[in-house]
């Protein structure tokens, strides 16, 4: 079984690697490139442990191939603050104490900017739909509902 | 495994065909990768049709109707408005599967060629008309989507073959289509009834109709008599209770922990009815 050769771009710098053609993108960001961020939690795109976008869309990345990643922009959990500045969504989460065990907080803080990439203004119907995807086992939901309201009516402030 | 990446759908169906193992074609994945982690299926052969001309391209044709690339994800046909304008069934039934994560790689294609009796886009198709572009080793054929599936999980694609298109009829006048299903919860979940409807009306009067339903038989039906029994009527209530009728008729459901035969049979006959009275109001212009 050979290896491929994969090019690819990791929160704006060129990364890569090699990799067996069943891995997933998933892995090879954890194992090969020390992206821990990203968590699996299901492996079978349930549970949005895992979130990443590529090429600026939400995807859970134990759904994709590590070599289909050759020549798309990755953005990962660890892209998301300005060195130590945290990102406004990540102020919130530690304000309204959004997490307990922290195992879905990266997906779901990804899958929370893309949205607010995409709507600065979502209703709270539309954010619960949009984290449907997200699961918890600690929180119950209402904190990150509220966490992320509160980041997106910041944002909406700042811009 | 070897992972090809073909241009062309002549080198994908030829990389298919030479195969001497298990093939899989991969558009979004969202199947696939689960059926391969959890070792259903281990191919030989992945072949990715992503890095095919057009395939992520949703195209007018010049008769008005769409082309719709078979790597276009769910998203991108959320996002696009005018098909979702002129086809609200399809592409809200495509928006039903799955999260906004499976939604950014799930495909029209890969839910009809997965073959689950349940596919949410697979009755909107049906209904809507839509046909596809099969490619082989012999040349390209046109076929219907209610003759891809032919039981849970097979579909009527022979060896070596792969769809290279979806062809969505033009809308015309005076047309509206809808698709429902039902599920226990709100939202991420199975369908235990799905039902496609799309209509055309002269007047007040509903001239042409198709109506499908899903996961109460071993694949998506056609139901030509639920369609007969609102042809030509207003979809007064004599009209609507035939079509109850007939779309119970139609079904042949399993009895799972999601739905008993009776739950699923009398369910069919309450969605034909809404989906129905929704794509009326659509075909008369009222926002639905």
């Amino acid at each position: 079984m050979s290896n491929v050769h994969v090019t690819t771009t990791v929160n704006g710098d060129e990364a890569e690697f090699l990799c067996d053609p069943r891995e997933t993108l998933l892995d090879c960001l954890r194992d090969k490139l020390g992206f821990t961020g990203a968590k699996e939690g299901c492996g079978t795109g349930d549970c949005g442990a895992c979130s990443v976008t590529l090429d600026g869309r939400l995807v859970c990345s134990c759904l994709v191939l590590g070599v289909e990643a050759e020549g798309k922009e990755i953005a990962t959990i660890e892209g998301m603050s300005e060195g130590e500045e945290l990102h406004p969504l990540q102020r919130k989460f530690i304000e309204h104490a959004a997490l307990q065990c922290g195992i879905c907080t990266p997906g779901i803080l990804v899958a929370s900017k893309a949205l607010l990439e995409k709507n600065p203004d979502p209703s709270e119907e539309e954010l619960r739909y949009w984290l449907a995807g997200n699961l918890c086992r600690c929180t119950g939901y209402d904190k990150i509902i509220r966490a992320v309201m509160d980041a997106a009516a910041e944002m909406r402030e700042a811009s | 495994m070897r992972y090809h990446t073909p241009a062309s759908f002549e080198d994908a169906v030829a990389i298919a065909h030479q195969a001497s193992g298990t093939t899989r074609f991969l558009a979004g994945g969202t199947d696939v990768l689960v059926q391969m982690r959890s070792d259903i299926v281990t191919p030989d052969d992945l072949i990715d049709v992503k890095h095919i001309a057009g395939v992520r391209e949703i195209t007018r044709r010049a008769d008005g109707g769409w082309d719709i690339g078979v790597a276009v994800a769910g998203a991108e046909m959320s996002e696009h408005g005018e098909l979702g304008r002129e086809w609200p069934g399809i592409v809200e039934g495509m928006d039903l599967i799955g999260s906004t994560q499976v939604q950014g790689r799930a495909t029209l294609v890969g839910n009809l060629c997965n073959g689950s009796p349940a596919a949410d886009s697979v009755p909107a198709m049906i209904a809507a008309g839509v046909t596809l572009t099969v490619t082989g080793p012999d040349g390209s054929r046109e076929v219907a989507v209610e003759d891809i599936p032919i039981g849970p999980g097979r579909t009527s694609l022979a060896k070596g073959e792969v769809v290279s298109a979806v062809h969505v009829p033009a809308r015309g006048d005076h047309g509206g289509d809808a698709y429902l299903r039902f599920i226990p919860r709100t939202e991420m979940d199975i369908a235990v009834v799905g039902c496609g409807v799309n209509l055309r009306l002269d007047g007040d009067v509903i001239v042409e109709a198709r109506v499908s339903l899903g996961a109460v038989a071993p694949t998506a039906l056609l139901v030509q008599e639920a369609a007969d029994a609102i042809v030509g009527s207003t979809l007064d209530e004599a009209a609507l209770a035939n079509l109850a009728k007939a779309a119970e008729a139609a079904c042949n459901p399993i009895d799972d922990k999601r739905g008993t035969i009776e739950f699923r049979t009398e369910v069919a006959g309450v969605l034909a009815q809404r989906a129905a009275k929704i794509a009326y109001a659509r075909a008369k212009g009222e926002a639905q």
